[in-house]
């Protein structure tokens, strides 16, 4: 049955008229988000333009049963946003776009969770100051929904995470009551961390109101520079040698052998076709740290068979290192309709063992699989390139991605470094957790959202 | 519900350019109307979804999907943004047409694209009756942005203040030409476009002035059509092939070195739109001509600066009180997204000594025209609007200078509408004021 004319009309009483859609267009665009997954119609979608509103909206929400599912950008790559099926009701929060407070004594800003993480990035660096956290889908993604998935980025590896980031929140309970954990201040231990069970839990245990940030002061200088190695084994070891020279690189990337060629064919960079594994570096902090660092850096890979290494040498040169790896993604998804975009992760010394496994897991399955990602932090993204409409085809990428998971395990990895659990993975949650985790995780859900309406299905399963 | 069968088969024509789009939701940064709305159907991405799940029978009305396929500006600024290249507008032109073909055309757009459009010499005649009548419906709002306002409101004009049409339209001004290869030794031709012929003359005779100067015979034949963009993104295939067509007979076949328009959106539309839209019901001849016409056809500022060798005057020692009128630019997004033009205008307002070229934030963001999504969707076509000339007042500039006359028709609107006192100029009205007579 669908939702009565009388409901709706409460929600529009609440949200306003015009934050209310039911025509069956826009309904369709609200059924999916950026993982390869079936999608599914929404019967209501809700905009409010104020957090009282957005309060509201829930507590009606769970008075009437109707599972919500709050959404940001909808770029999630794990499903984390598809509605449900029955009376699914999505809850956009880009109608939520305060930054309350950027405070430069302090280092805290407060924002709505609908604030973009790149023009908040922007404006606190107006202010003089960083926030690191930089998801690829930045640009368009939201702060809500960063921390709802726990989004890392690019600078994983030296400066963390969104939830190295998160110093306080106040969220709506399913009853629409403010919850408050954390606050302004380094030091804060008044109550449960429920920030810390909040932080990646993917719109299931409660519905982000203000989130207090943490913000750092920038680093004065950076150099980047280019590694090039004949094989993937040599890149890895001197990943390793770098982090054992107490080293920590912002950020430390890798591409693989196909990923090189393909932005090669893409972006006529310049970049060596034949080198089997690329590894872009950059260090910052003090100039004169930066510099000696480098230095360090550069030795290092030479010392672990670098057939060449180039040194940025201004602004212009930096630029064309990162686009390199900006155009990683791009260039891959040209090559085939239907881009999956993985997340293993490794503990990074397993960065070998893993690239063989996706390389016999590709040559197995007849796939064509490249691999980029964060060499730093053991967070690779494999990157299967194929058709979703062919049946067969597809058949064997869900195969590959079964085994891409058991690798990742078996190494002592996990099954998401960032892209979140949401409906794609929710299934192979025990095999890397525990039956007990499930459990515990679900008397959790079941005390804190006796009805289920938030975001069920995700994670933890139905 | 076999009828929705038939409509998703003709959709699937265009599935494989449709599933090259990830779902990564990027357009989102760009998209000009959705950071008006704020909603997913709105933008590039959310479109797509809807014509695939059209197209896959998971949506059963399809007049919904239509209406939210006309809520775009055709800017390409998701285009040129994308990360894996879908060509955006290709498969919207192509949706809209098999919409339309599906749905029908309204009668309103019947009358205008199949009535008077597909008949040039009908729709000069009226056009050309208009300008004396127009004084008594509407009355100058801004002399100096040269708009009116409606005497009466109507809902085709609603508040706007509008430009009204020429006294006298380009092609009354000047008799049809056929001029040899100049002293440059090449021979231009020359498609006026609409908006020039009928609003902007002014910015035909700057290029006929700035042509001589350098040295270039013109091939100005009369009669032209429209180029058909209008017509196309309401998705009137029929019409559009019929304007081509008449096109073709006065361009294909003729000697020329390169063919011009000081119209970004006519470049645009002939350059690249032409050889992927005017493909069914055309004869392998006419797809050779049309690909050939393509391939030599540029926009004049570009045509100026990378041929013709205009290239900036040199900067005067004194400040900036140097007594130069100060000019900003705005980049169409038919000239920079589609067509990477961007620094040719720009060095054609340096080029005139007499002037000092500010750069304008945001300056390749959308204007918000849009063409007849301007007619239909006023209210947020206002909006990005006002961003535009918001920026455009922040540099102190006398004068918004652009390459594309469809753009000028939005920025005078808005000016006007927020107080007057800015001209707004073509890059190569600006640069011919600068030549010497």
């Amino acid at each position: 049955m669908p939702l009565s004319k009388t409901l709706i009309e409460e929600f529009s009483n609440v949200a306003g008229a015009d934050a209310v859609m039911t025509a069956e267009a826009d309904l369709a665009s609200y059924s999916y988000d950026a993982a390869v997954l079936t999608p599914v119609m929404p019967e209501l979608v809700v905009r409010p333009k104020t957090l009282e509103a957005l309060g509201h909206v829930t507590k009606l929400c769970n008075e009437n049963g109707l599972p919500m599912t709050v959404r940001g950008a909808g770029t999630n790559l794990s499903g984390g946003v598809i509605p449900t099926k029955e009376h699914g009701v999505v809850v956009l929060t880009n109608g939520l776009t305060r930054i309350i407070a950027i405070n430069a004594e302090d280092l805290y800003a407060v924002v709505e969770p609908g604030v973009v993480t790149a023009k908040f990035a922007a404006e606190v660096a107006a202010k003089g100051l960083f926030y690191p956290p930089d998801p690829g889908s930045q640009a368009v993604s939201t702060l809500g929904g960063n921390v709802a998935e726990n989004a890392g980025g690019l600078r994983g590896l030296k400066y963390g995470v969104t939830k190295d980031y998160v110093m306080g929140l106040s969220f709506f309970d399913v009853d629409g009551q403010i919850v408050k954990t954390g606050g302004r201040t380094v030091k804060c231990v008044t109550g449960y961390n429920l920030a810390g069970l909040l932080v990646g839990s993917e719109g299931t245990l409660g519905v982000f109101g203000e989130i207090i940030l943490k913000l750092v002061p920038p680093p004065a200088a950076a150099k980047a520079m280019m590694a090039v190695f004949d094989t993937m084994d040599a890149a890895s070891q001197a990943v390793a040698a770098i982090i054992a020279a107490k080293i920590v690189p912002a950020t430390l990337e890798i591409m693989d052998n196909f990923t090189i060629r393909t932005v090669e064919d893409f972006s006529h960079a310049g970049l060596p076709v034949d080198a089997q594994a690329l590894l872009l570096i950059e260090v910052d902090g003090h100039a004169a740290m930066v510099e000696e660092d480098a230095d360090k850096v550069e030795t290092i890979c030479k010392h672990q068979g670098a057939s060449s290494i180039k040194v940025a040498k201004d602004a212009a040169e930096r630029n064309k290192v990162w686009e390199a790896r900006r155009a990683a993604l791009s260039a891959l998804a040209r090559v085939a309709p239907t881009t999956v975009l993985e997340d293993a992760t490794v503990p990074r010394s397993q960065i070998p063992a893993m690239m063989r496994s996706l390389l016999h897991i590709a040559a197995k399955y007849s796939l064509t699989i490249g691999t980029f990602g964060h060499a730093g932090d053991g967070n690779l993204h494999p990157t299967i390139l194929t058709d979703k409409r062919d049946k067969v085809a597809w058949q064997k990428v869900e195969a590959a991605i079964d085994e891409i998971f058991d690798a990742a395990l078996k190494l002592g990895g996990t099954l998401s470094g960032e892209h979140g659990i949401g409906i794609a993975k929710s299934r192979w949650l025990e095999k890397e957790t525990s039956r007990g985790t499930i459990l515990y995780s679900k008397k959790i859900k079941a005390a804190l959202d006796p009805k289920g309406i938030l975001n069920p299905g995700k994670i933890i399963g139905a | 519900m076999a009828d929705l069968r038939r409509l998703a088969r003709m959709l699937k024509e265009i599935d494989d350019q449709m599933v090259t789009c990830m779902r990564c939701g990027m357009c989102q940064a760009v998209c000009p109307v959705f950071a008006d709305t704020g909603r997913e159907a709105d933008v590039a991405r959310g479109k797509i979804a809807l014509l695939s799940q059209l197209s896959d029978e998971m949506i059963r009305d399809p007049l919904q999907v239509k209406e939210r396929l006309e809520r775009c500006l055709l800017c390409g600024s998701c285009a040129a943004a994308c990360p894996s290249g879908v060509k955006v507008v290709d498969i919207f032109l192509k949706a809209r047409a098999i919409l339309t073909t599906y749905i029908g055309l309204s009668p309103t757009k019947k009358l205008i694209f199949r009535g008077l459009l597909a008949h040039p010499a009908l729709f000069d005649r009226l056009l050309s009756l208009a300008p004396s009548m127009q004084g008594l419906f509407t009355h100058e709002v801004d002399a100096v942005a040269g708009t009116s306002c409606a005497r009466f409101m109507s809902s085709l004009t609603g508040d706007r203040h509008f430009k009204t049409l020429a006294a006298k339209p380009f092609h009354e001004l000047i008799a049809p030409m056929d001029e040899p290869a100049g002293a440059s030794g090449t021979r231009v031709a020359l498609f006026t476009g609409c908006v020039v012929d009928k609003v902007f003359p002014q910015i035909g005779l700057a290029t006929l002035k700035a042509l001589a100067h350098a040295g270039a015979g013109v091939y100005l034949p009369g009669g032209q059509a429209c180029c058909g963009i209008p017509a196309l993104s309401s998705g009137d295939t029929q019409t559009f092939r019929k304007l081509v067509r008449a096109n073709l007979k006065l361009y294909a076949g003729k000697s020329f070195d390169v063919l011009v328009t000081a119209c970004a959106s006519c470049t645009a539309t002939i350059k690249h739109i032409w050889p992927d839209m005017a493909t069914e019901g055309f004869s392998a001849e006419e797809r050779r001509a049309i690909a050939e016409l393509a391939a030599k056809t540029t926009d004049i500022c570009a045509y100026l600066t990378d041929v013709a060798g205009v290239s900036p005057a040199a900067e005067p020692a004194a400040g900036p009180a140097d007594g130069r009128v100060t000019v900003t630019y705005h980049d169409p997004c038919h000239l920079k997204k589609s067509l990477g033009i961007a620094e040719q205008p720009r060095d054609l307002i340096r080029a005139n000594k007499k002037l000092r070229l500010v750069e304008l934030p945001e300056a390749d963001v959308c204007c918000g025209c849009g063409g007849s999504f301007n007619l239909a969707h006023y209210e947020i076509s206002k909006h990005i609007g006002q961003r535009k000339i918001d920026n455009i007042r922040s540099t102190g500039a006398a004068v918004a200078a652009t390459a594309c006359p469809a753009c000028m028709l939005q920025i005078a609107d808005m000016a006007s509408r927020t107080g007057g006192g800015i001209q707004v100029k073509h890059a190569v009205e600006l640069y011919a004021e600068g030549l010497e007579d």
